[in-house]
């Protein structure tokens, strides 16, 4: 098989609160500051020999002060390259200044500057066990880590979604980094926190971090088959003409059932006189984000998705003189 | 004809609202009273008005609990005779209103019964809330509405505890009746919750109906879970959680929880033990709306009360 060589990952970022009331990642990266917190200097110094840093990062701290999901615009919407790069105005939403800021500090997007790999976290009302959410289909880092995750945690269900959306359209936080994914782990009500679903979270953080580990250490990862979900389409509720209220819930039949494979005709919504509204489709689709709390306002009763395998290739990490000689290449392609 | 000798008198429950949108981002009962609003042909019985009614709008527009303040807490007699104005928090000044249309809360002219519809985070079932051993009336009516379900549950939350008890919204009525079914998350719309509900309350109606039209029900008893203590989460100095509801009781509501078991996991994965002196029932188990409150689960204990017969006054 194939084998593709790629630079270390020295700087890694573990984010929460990015939606403040998505409470796993917000008390499990209050977790991990209070575990360096009181991490002795001598530990600290253990650590340093490790093959990289890992930066913590709570997003949006005024939303997770409200438990709120935001203030003024969903943070998460924020990192497209036109508006970290427009002009700000007078009174801009919080948001907006946040993104800049965070841009700073991991980014910025798009350049060697920023860190190598963001993982955001988030939870879901839908029933999506643990999601990768990721731009890219061929990002052989995030497709690697999340092999590793469904090794090492066998009884999690799991699955990558992909976004096909270009780097400078990407709009969420995991999109400043070289590498990125948001992890997405549900069914968690918003503003609660359960203790089953914090530990997964935990430990799907810790292979995330013991694979960058291993990577950096030299270890070589083999390839293979990885199922992946492409985005396909979100379907809204029905809504009233006039009200914009919606006028049916997720039927019980397709509740609950995120990734069971959706056929035409297959129910969708119940109204609320008891009437059930059909599939209306051509192509069965794996319906995911199904009665996800946030995106009522934002119109959208579950996602579609397009199954499909991606071989992955063998990896592992840059010699110290791949590295160098890459960077000369680099530099001279940037001259041309 | 009254074949027992001592059956509570009651006057024909006339006068009946159903609230919704009391919390604006509890979403069964904000979706049933505007459907109600629109076309209230289910819920009408005979001899008996029943007004759909939507109590804290600008927290439905938000989709959130509250405004300024919780609107279920704000029906004190302290609020309610508070000088009107302005400057009052817009669920005191929203808590006068309701009072003046479906009150005045004690007085002769008040609604005969409030439904107030709610939903809860934690895996409670469905719930109906009573807030006195004494309203025979409603231990009925629970009665009622138990058997009239059966084989699905339903069970009854007696809330009468002097500190743990709080002002509701439906308390302006003569007989208030809290229904709290889940589990659902904020926000959010789920159908088997939403048709449990609205079953609920067609069987509470058809109750009315037949009390109003002279049928006489006879005595009976009505289980219920007392109130009993409320249950913090494990903090630290600066008020934040430092644990969350273990996964043994996580979802387990109405269940035994007996001392040396398992109650709390912390962030770094210690167990802390329930140490209470005996068996008690937990319930609200993980509610959303509760960490604010600091409470993460309240505790009950069962027991059984006697409801005498009931019927109404010949007039």
């Amino acid at each position: 098989m194939e084998l593709v060589c790629l630079p270390r990952l020295p700087r890694v970022a573990v984010c929460g609160g990015t939606h403040g009331n998505e409470l796993s990642g917000v008390y499990l990266v209050r977790e991990l500051l209070r575990v360096q917190r009181e991490t002795s200097e001598k530990e600290k110094e253990e650590e340093d020999k490790k093959s990289m840093s890992v930066l913590t990062v709570l997003a949006n701290p005024k939303a997770m002060q409200r438990c709120s999901r935001y203030i003024d615009t969903d943070l998460n919407r924020c990192f497209t390259h036109a508006i970290l790069n427009s002009p700000l105005s007078d009174k801009p939403p919080y948001e907006m200044v946040r993104s800049r800021d965070l841009n700073a500090l991991l980014g910025p997007k798009g350049s060697c500057e920023a860190v190598d790999l963001v993982c955001d976290l988030h939870n879901t009302t839908a029933n999506m066990g643990l999601c990768f959410i990721s731009y890219s289909d061929c990002d052989w880092i995030c497709l690697h880590i999340f092999r590793h995750l469904q090794r090492q945690m066998p009884e999690i269900s799991m699955r990558y979604i992909h976004f096909d959306v270009s780097n400078r359209e990407s709009y969420s936080l995991d999109s400043i980094g070289k590498h990125g994914f948001a992890i997405e782990i549900g069914p968690q009500p918003h503003g609660v926190v359960r203790s089953n679903i914090y530990t997964t979270m935990k430990s799907g953080v810790q292979h995330m971090l013991d694979w960058v580990h291993f990577f950096n250490s030299g270890t070589t990862f083999e390839g293979g088959l990885v199922e992946v979900f492409t985005m396909v389409k979100n379907i809204d509720y029905p809504r009233d003409c006039v009200t914009c209220s919606i006028t049916a819930a997720i039927h019980p039949k397709l509740q609950d059932r995120d990734f069971c494979l959706l056929h035409p005709g297959d129910p969708m919504f119940q109204t609320f006189s008891g009437e059930t509204l059909r599939y209306k489709g051509k192509e069965a689709l794996y319906p995911f984000f199904i009665n996800e709390c946030a995106y009522y306002e934002k119109g959208i009763a579950l996602s579609l998705a397009r199954k499909k395998h991606v071989m992955i290739p063998t990896v592992r990490v840059q010699t110290e003189q791949e590295e160098q000689a890459n960077k000369l290449g680099f530099a001279s392609e940037e001259e041309e | 004809m009254s074949s027992y000798n001592n059956s509570a008198r009651f006057n024909e429950a006339r006068k009946v609202a159903i609230f919704g949108g009391t919390h604006g981002n509890e979403m069964s009962g904000v979706t049933l009273v505007n459907l109600w609003v629109k076309n209230s042909a289910e819920i009408q019985r005979k001899r008996v008005e029943t007004k759909p009614f939507i109590t804290n709008p600008r927290a439905v527009e938000k989709c959130s609990r509250y405004v300024d303040t919780d609107l279920n807490r704000a029906f004190s007699p302290e609020n309610l005779s508070a000088p009107e104005g302005d400057n009052l928090p817009y669920e005191v000044q929203r808590a006068q209103e309701i009072n003046r249309m479906f009150g005045p809360k004690g007085s002769p002219e008040a609604y005969d019964v409030i439904f107030d519809l709610h939903n809860t985070t934690s895996n409670m079932g469905c719930t109906l809330i009573l807030e006195s051993s004494k309203d025979h009336f409603n231990l009925q009516m629970m009665n009622y509405i138990k058997k009239a379900i059966a084989p699905a549950s339903c069970l009854v939350l007696l809330n009468e505890h002097p500190l743990l008890k709080y002002s509701t919204s439906r308390s302006v009525a003569k007989h208030p009746v809290g229904l709290e079914v889940g589990p659902q998350p904020q926000g959010v719309l789920r159908s088997n919750i939403f048709e449990a509900m609205r079953i609920i309350l067609k069987h509470a109606l058809d109750f009315i109906e037949l009390f109003n039209e002279g049928m006489e029900f006879p005595p009976c008893t009505v289980e219920v879970f007392r109130v009993s203590e409320r249950v913090d989460y494990p903090r630290d100095a600066n008020g934040n959680i430092i644990a969350m509801v273990h996964p043994n009781l996580q979802d387990c509501d109405w269940e035994p929880l007996n001392p040396g078991d398992p109650m709390f996991q912390t962030f770094d994965g210690k167990t802390i033990h329930y140490q209470g002196p005996g068996t008690v029932y937990p319930t609200f188990i993980n509610e959303a709306a509760y960490y604010e409150k600091q409470q993460a689960f309240v505790t009950t204990r069962r027991e059984t009360l006697l409801a005498s017969a009931i019927r109404k006054h010949e007039n």
